[in-house]
């Protein structure tokens, strides 16, 4: 592979029209391969039961909405003379039940699953950043003795192994009934999360110029208004890309929800593999969870494509 | 607000800022103590949540505390537990199926992310949006993503089987991907370069974009070859990026549970038994506690050596 084409007409750095042509080529048939298992998972969400599991593997189908009503609801079969007898199907998601012999029982958990994930994520979320902002700002500011060691220290708490971390965890949190709560797996998130945030934010609070605040408290402001009047102001976009790297961890986050919740605090990620319908996982109700909770995350992709190295390796790489 | 500062403004600065140091202390709280005040939530979370529970578990793990069977009294057996450990065959093997999975998949994500970072980086039209839709996978809960792969490696009725035989003329029903020995170790690096690859990717794209464009001029006036100058500028420029996605991959897969947790789960056999999923079992299945957190502190030195020399890599790279 040559990495800069032979020219002596143009540029050397610039690549030649033929070598861009092959590199694109390359990569744009690298991204549609990679991006096929995403859309093969939304394409399911669309199938029926039947269409899910054909052989051969059905590209084209008929799109229903069967894995979205199958996802929220839990159903009984019934039988035909039952249903016969029922009032009228007065919904549209009712009539697409009763066509398979069934009947809605009622809501299923994904509900209170998907608002565990909300409130979990958001709740570490917001500590972390706070809690990341005002550390970030005294190591960025302030001569700490041992700051380095301290940086160390708070970012290597990131290097243990999830599953390690899980066994003293889930001792103490039975000590204090902490298990299976949402302001354990809280408290346990903004603990992961906030050496990610300390990390980030202090990159970007350094990117503000000191000169700025010493302006302000010369003006007579105290420490304290200087940081929320004139660095706050200055460092939003880096405390709004943090944020949201924060909110990605807990979104995602499977090992330590697995191991230590089991119903009123689980979030989507241990949730999924289990909805299951008559005879093994269903399939595209499966597949309707998947999208459902991928889609946000392929939203914030977008929003954070300038931060995302900076994300990716805790502010080591700016660009 | 007041930012700007007047460069006449000097004197009545100098005069000024006199002033606040003198008045700092009376209308607001000293540097020092807002310092402190400022890193102690962290720290005290980070103590409450990671430290205390890690001296927790080094005094179980010289003990033979097993949650299953915790109306025994707590015995201490000193080292028995380690040494137990670092006898046992099985063990063993675990790290070695560790080790080879972190080696090929690290190894096939380098190739596939440095060979992207070189192709993007010739910046043909809408490179930024294919980019974009490379990064996706990489973004993804792992654990969802290794739940869907089960479904795409079906083998009646998954598409992936579907398109091999397509291409190879193989009957997609007589393999499975996750289901048999030889194939299963293949399968999770295959599914961990597919998340991951992109991962490398940015951060060569990112040391590929650091070059200087006049080395390259110069190199030209040199004549030197394409080649020649990817062995002597390109490589060496990249390597420290190269080398921080390296041990940043190597660290996460070593602690890898999710994924292959949903994908296999360990299976078929043992063969895909990394150690996290070892340690999951022995604390949460077999309620092992004393045992498997001999077995933690084991993994967590394993990573703290690995850390360090990942910080050294790290600061070599901000020091460009």
């Amino acid at each position: 592979m040559t990495t800069v084409a032979k020219s002596t007409a143009h540029s050397v750095v610039e690549a030649t029209p033929r070598g861009k042509a092959v590199a694109g080529a390359i990569v744009i048939l690298y991204a549609v391969i990679a991006i096929l298992p995403l859309l093969w998972i939304a394409a399911t969400a669309f199938k029926s039961q039947s269409d899910a599991i054909a052989y051969p593997p059905k590209v084209i189908f008929q799109p229903t909405l069967e894995g979205y009503v199958n996802l929220f609801t839990v159903r009984t079969r019934q039988t035909r003379e039952f249903i016969a007898n029922l009032p009228p199907a007065t919904t549209w998601y009712d009539k697409l039940v009763r066509n398979h012999d069934m009947v809605i029982a009622g809501p299923s958990k994904v509900v209170p699953r998907f608002i565990n994930s909300l409130v979990i994520g958001f709740g570490s979320t917001f500590l972390a950043v706070l809690l990341g902002t005002l550390a970030a700002y005294a190591f960025s500011r302030f001569r700490i003795p041992l700051a380095d060691d301290l940086l160390f220290f708070i970012l290597s708490t990131r290097m243990m192994p999830p599953v390690a971390v899980a066994i003293p965890i889930y001792l103490m949190y039975r000590q204090l009934n902490l298990t299976d709560t949402k302001i354990g797996m809280i408290l346990l998130y903004t603990a992961v999360n906030v050496s990610l945030a300390v990390w980030l934010l202090k990159g970007f609070i350094d990117e503000i110029p000191r000169e700025y605040e010493e302006a302000a408290l010369v003006d007579g402001y105290t420490r304290l208004q200087a940081l929320r009047k004139v660095v706050l102001p200055q460092a939003v976009t880096g405390i709004a890309a943090t944020a949201i790297f924060c909110l990605i961890f807990s979104w995602n986050e499977y090992a330590f929800a697995v191991l230590l919740t089991s119903g009123d605090a689980q979030t989507m990620p241990p949730f999924i593999p289990f909805i299951i319908g008559e005879g093994g996982q269903d399939w595209p109700a499966v597949a309707a969870a998947t999208t459902l909770f991928v889609i946000p995350i392929v939203l914030f992709t977008i929003l954070l494509r300038r931060h995302l190295l900076r994300g990716i390796t805790f502010g080591a790489v700016r660009k | 607000m007041t930012a700007i500062i007047h460069p006449d403004a000097g004197a009545d600065r100098i005069g000024a800022q006199a002033r606040q140091a003198a008045t700092r202390r009376v209308h607001g709280l000293s540097d020092r103590s807002i310092a402190w005040l400022f890193v102690a939530p962290t720290i005290a979370l980070l103590l409450a949540i990671n430290i205390f529970p890690l001296i927790w578990m080094i005094r179980l793990s010289f003990t033979s505390l097993n949650l299953s069977m915790s109306y025994l009294p707590l015995r201490f057996v000193g080292l028995e537990n380690y040494s137990d450990i670092l006898t046992d065959d099985d063990v063993w093997i675990r790290l070695q199926t560790t080790a080879r999975f972190v080696i090929c998949s690290v190894a096939l994500q380098v190739v596939i992310g440095f060979g992207l970072a070189l192709l993007i980086n010739r910046q043909f039209r809408t490179h930024s949006f294919w980019t974009t839709i490379i990064l996706l996978p990489m973004m993804l809960s792992p654990a969802v993503v290794g739940n869907f792969w089960t479904l795409l490696f079906q083998p009646q009725i998954g598409p992936f089987n579907y398109v091999i035989g397509l291409f190879t003329g193989i009957p997609p029903s007589s393999f499975s991907m996750t289901g048999e020995v030889a194939l299963a170790p293949w399968t999770i690096v295959l599914v961990d370069s597919w998340m991951w690859a992109p991962y490398v990717m940015l951060i060569c794209l990112a040391g590929l974009r650091s070059i200087p464009d006049y080395i390259y001029e110069a190199a030209e006036v040199d004549r030197a070859s394409a080649w020649r100058q990817f062995w002597s500028i390109t490589l060496p420029m990249v390597m420290p990026f190269l080398m921080l996605a390296v041990l940043f991959r190597a660290i996460e897969n070593f602690k890898m549970f999710d994924m292959v947790n949903l994908l296999t789960s360990g299976g078929p056999g043992s063969t895909t038994e990394l150690v996290s999923i070892t340690l999951k079992r022995a604390a949460f299945e077999k309620w092992r506690t004393g045992y498997s957190s001999a077995l933690a502190i084991i993994l967590f030195v394993t990573v703290f050596g690995a850390a360090n020399i990942y910080v050294k890599a790290l600061n070599r790279v901000k020091q460009r």
